[in-house]
């Protein structure tokens, strides 16, 4: 697809997305910041009526302010409860724009989700109990790279997936409309009705394309629906449901529609068996006529497909790479930060936070006591509305919970292989399980042939890191060096966002590439000595585990240089080899 | 308000249904918990739930929604309203209450009356989700996501089914015995295993995967949201039977014979699996009863307990977390060895 093409699309998505912003769920814009977002922003915004509210999520809202809360002004001043509409309930009947949703932190996300879900938002938060009306579309900028994207759950709830990172500015052409035609469509919208053969074949097309939720199709029928309305007419068309799959489900596919040979067969299915999508039914009970329709939508999906796409989605096993949820918030560094975990009476100064609902609740029923005290010692009936005293004062109290993560460093080369490379992940999923237990988050680093290989970024989720570890492949040269740099940058990135890291290196310690990959013993030692280094100077907790059957001097060195501890297992088990590291990593 | 998706209109998803079904004709069986893909309809199922329960009665007045035929449990406010006179009813309908990610320690099991205190000087408290949540469910979206010191509180609230408030000087218990609905995607991360036991049914939800029935789920989802009046009223019927057939199993439910043979089974399925503690016999017990007065019979039989097993039993395996799938494949296992 080329660059004025997908502006094209980008365009067109900005435009159906004004015309049913709650109903389309909103657009995820995977881009980086620059000329050619900030068109398509003011082309959205030029599109929008000027009425809607156009409201910004900045990254670390806090959840008062999001969901709503206690107005303390208010509050204070009328010296009642006065309840603030958050961020959610403010963006009703507008647009909800999300800047840098990689990072967006998956609790927030759910409050965003469940907001769209409900269409209105429920508020239980300081003394409060609101319910107020959020129907709002949400934009989600992405500026993620790779493997960072904006939360799953956020992904699964917007129409529009669009990518205009490829497209330089000179092709994103300005673009005028007038804004009463959407506000003509938006009238038209609610008359519109997809039907039967139209929904099937939105199902079909979206089986085809191994697309698991059926959020997918239901969106691109909205966005089929907008389509027609926008174009002014008063019943669906072929081309408003081929245009809906093209942009709604093009960007979601999993494998590959086999259509141009044998249109009826199965679709390839990734190997997990959770998208297995049957495809089998299709000819069961369908006229001629949206057999036609099906081939229409799969012809225009992967018109959309770009060419690399497709030969990646041919060739991937179509393993849907699931990341992590968002993980920016989780800086836990003082104990002037982190999760509230109640209040205490003292002191506000050094840095410590008044809780100001506790000290308003501590206050209130010494308020007419006080008010009578004060009249009678001053003579003077006016008072401020709310009497305080030091007494009152209520300081947050934080728990600070420092997050450990767990780095496994896995030698899955030749030489380690032949040993002992199941019992090491026999022994590393008894780890994780340990890690479960603790709450711990777990990352799995392997190294084999010329690279070392990040398998699996933190994450708390255990499916993961055994399907991870089950498919992790033995074989090659030993790329200590490389290995260890990976670990090494990673429990750097932990620390910088204020975890623990620990590393625990499984490896019998034989390097034999080097860090430029090439081969030859005495360098490639000489290589992973050096990123062993690194360890002991940053002083990270580590672990290594030498699993060659003759424990030699070469393993300890290492650990020597890495200043990590050493455990020389020859003939361990999995077990004995989790407890040895569990005692030491402690 | 919205307007509820019909609970007869969910298509497939028949074990999750069961389950909220079984729940709500015995709260004893200790709540649901549903996890599984996106889109797949948990919620849905969940909020179409409150829709279809036949009403409940509750003391007029009552913030905590005592039941005025249960004496034994009622607050201490509708204790003093029962000692002035009798006390009135009234039916309302049977609560479903979203407990919110974001929700703050006060609202959840009750707080100072900050209103009443700043204008009139009166220590009054003012009842939270729990004491709302009484007699009826508490749900949780996303649950593996709750923050750990809502999930302690829950905990020791649901064990007890008496909620004790001790702050701001003051001192108040109620009564707060409530269904715990959770859901969750297991993406997202794990559950606490301590949050985990106190679910009696735990399901797994997945996505339909045959295009059929695919299609219907669409096809009714966009009929609901192009007027969801029109929908509800030709979904009604639908839900009255079934709202006849729950109303009609509590009534039938203390009649529902379980034979020493069954509860024998029952255990011996329980060991066999090496599940902690007697909640699992309790629990299959108790779900198999349901099912039978769900369904008309008089007694339990083995195919209740066949049925109800998976659901009961498969979070409660002292497994290995890692092993995502296996939960259920050693409960089947299990239940056709002893089962034949």
């Amino acid at each position: 697809m080329n660059a004025a093409l997908a502006w094209s699309d980008a365009v067109t998505a900005a435009q159906l997305f004004a015309v049913d912003p709650a109903g389309a769920g909103g657009v995820l814009l995977r881009s980086r910041a620059g000329p050619v977002r900030d068109r398509w922003l003011a082309i959205l915004r030029a599109v929008l009526p000027p009425s809607q509210p156009l409201k910004h999520l900045p990254l670390h809202i806090a959840d008062g302010r999001l969901l709503g809360g206690l107005d303390l002004n208010a509050t204070l001043l009328a010296g009642r409860p006065v309840a603030e509409r958050g961020l959610l309930a403010e963006a009703d009947g507008g647009v909800l724009l999300v800047a840098m949703a990689e990072r967006l932190s998956s609790a927030a996300a759910v409050h965003v989700t469940s907001a769209m879900d409900a269409r209105e938002i429920i508020v239980e938060r300081d003394g409060l109990s609101l319910r107020l009306p959020a129907r709002f579309g949400v934009v989600a900028l992405d500026e993620g790279l790779d493997d960072e994207l904006a939360p799953a759950a956020l992904r699964d709830r917007l129409a529009f997936q669009l990518d205009l990172n490829e497209i330089s500015s000179r092709d994103a052409d300005e673009f005028v409309m007038d804004e009463s035609r959407i506000g003509a469509a938006r009238g038209r919208l609610k008359s519109l009705k997809p039907n039967r053969e139209q929904i099937d074949a939105l199902c079909g097309a979206a089986g085809a394309l191994g697309i698991v939720s059926l959020r997918a199709p239901l969106l691109a029928l909205r966005v089929a629906c907008a389509s027609a309305a926008l174009a002014g007419r008063d019943e669906l068309e072929q081309d408003d449901v081929a245009l809906a799959a093209r942009l709604v489900l093009a960007p979601r596919a999993v494998v590959f529609p086999q259509m141009e040979q044998q249109p009826e067969e199965t679709a390839e299915t990734p190997p997990d068996d959770d998208s297995d999508n049957d495809n089998d039914s299709r000819d069961i009970d369908k006229p001629d006529v949206d057999r036609t329709l099906d081939e229409v939508i799969l012809a225009a999906v992967e018109a959309a497909l770009p060419p690399d796409v497709l030969a990646a989605l041919r060739a991937s096993s179509g393993r849907a790479r699931a990341r992590s949820s968002g993980k920016a918030g989780a800086l836990q560094k003082s104990n002037k930060r982190g999760r509230p975990t109640g209040a205490l009476r003292g002191d506000v100064g050094g840095g410590a936070k008044l809780n100001l609902i506790e000290t308003l609740r501590a206050a209130a029923p010494w308020q007419p006591l006080r008010r009578r005290e004060a009249v009678l010692t001053s003579g003077n009936s006016a008072q401020p509305r709310i009497l305080i005293r030091k007494d009152d004062f209520r300081i947050a109290r934080f728990k600070q919970r420092s997050e450990t993560t767990t780095i496994f460093v896995v030698d899955a080369s030749g030489s380690a292989a032949l040993h002992r490379l199941a019992e090491a992940k026999g022994a590393v999923e008894l780890l994780l399980a340990d890690c479960y237990i603790r709450r711990d988050q777990v990352a799995l680093i392997s190294f084999r042939g010329a690279v070392a290989e990040l398998l699996l970024p933190p994450t708390r989720s255990l499916a993961r890191a055994k399907r991870c570890l089950a498919a992790l492949p033995g074989g090659g040269g030993t790329p200590l060096a490389a290995g260890l740099d990976a670990a090494f940058a990673l429990a750097d990135l932990i620390r910088r966002k204020g975890q623990t890291p620990t590393v625990i290196v499984l490896t019998d310690g034989r390097a034999n590439i080097a860090r430029d990959g090439g081969q030859g013993r005495p360098r490639a030692e000489q290589d992973a000595i050096g990123a062993a280094r690194q360890f002991r100077a940053a002083g990270v907790t580590s672990v290594l585990v030498d699993t060659s059957p003759r424990p030699g001097a070469a393993a300890e060195t290492f650990a020597k240089e890495m200043g990590a501890r050493y455990l020389p297992l020859p003939h361990a088990d999995a077990r004995t080899l989790s407890k040895a590291v569990l005692a030491s990593a402690r | 308000m919205t307007t509820a998706f019909p609970f007869s209109a969910i298509v497939g998803q028949d074990e999750m249904k069961l389950a909220l079904l079984i729940a709500a004709v015995d709260p004893k069986v200790g709540g649901v918990l549903a996890f599984g893909d996106r889109g797949s309809g948990k919620s849905t199922a969940v909020r179409a739930l409150a829709a279809l329960l036949p009403k409940m009665k509750v003391v007029v007045g009552c913030r905590y929604n005592c039941d005025p035929s249960n004496a034994a449990d009622f607050c201490d406010e509708c204790r003093a309203r029962a000692a002035k006179g009798p006390l009135k009813a009234i039916q309302v309908p049977v609560p479903v209450v979203d407990l919110p990610l974001g929700a703050t320690e006060d609202r959840v099991v009750g707080a100072l009356d900050l209103e009443r205190a700043l204008a009139r000087g009166e220590k009054a408290f003012e009842p939270g989700l729990l004491a709302r949540a009484h007699r009826g469910f508490l749900y949780i979206d996303e649950a593996n996501l709750l923050e750990d010191h809502l999930v302690d509180l829950l905990l020791d609230v649901a064990a007890s089914g008496v909620n004790v408030v001790e702050r701001e000087g003051l001192s108040i218990r109620h009564p707060a015995r409530f269904v715990l609905v959770g859901t969750g995607n297991p993406e997202e991360g794990e559950l606490r295993p301590q949050l985990l036991d106190r679910f009696g049914l735990s399901v797994e939800v997945k996505t339909p995967d045959d295009l059929p029935s695919r299609i219907e789920v669409v096809r009714r989802r966009d009929d609901f949201e192009n007027d969801n009046e029109a929908f509800v009223a030709a979904w009604a019927k639908q839900e009255t039977k079934l709202r006849k057939s729950v109303t009609a199993a509590r009534d039938r439910l203390a009649s529902v014979v379980v034979s020493d043979a069954a509860l024998e089974r029952a255990a011996k399925l329980c060991m066999a699996l090496g599940t902690d503690g007697l909640r699992g016999e309790l629990t299959l017990m108790r779900a198999a009863r349901a099912l039978a007065a769900l369904e008309g019979a008089k007694s339990v039989t083995d195919e209740h307990l066949r049925r109800i097993a998976p659901p009961a039993l498969r979070h409660r395996l002292r497994r290995n977390p890692l092993d995502d799938a296996g939960s259920s494949v050693r409960v089947d296992r299990a239940i056709a060895e002893l089962f034949g």
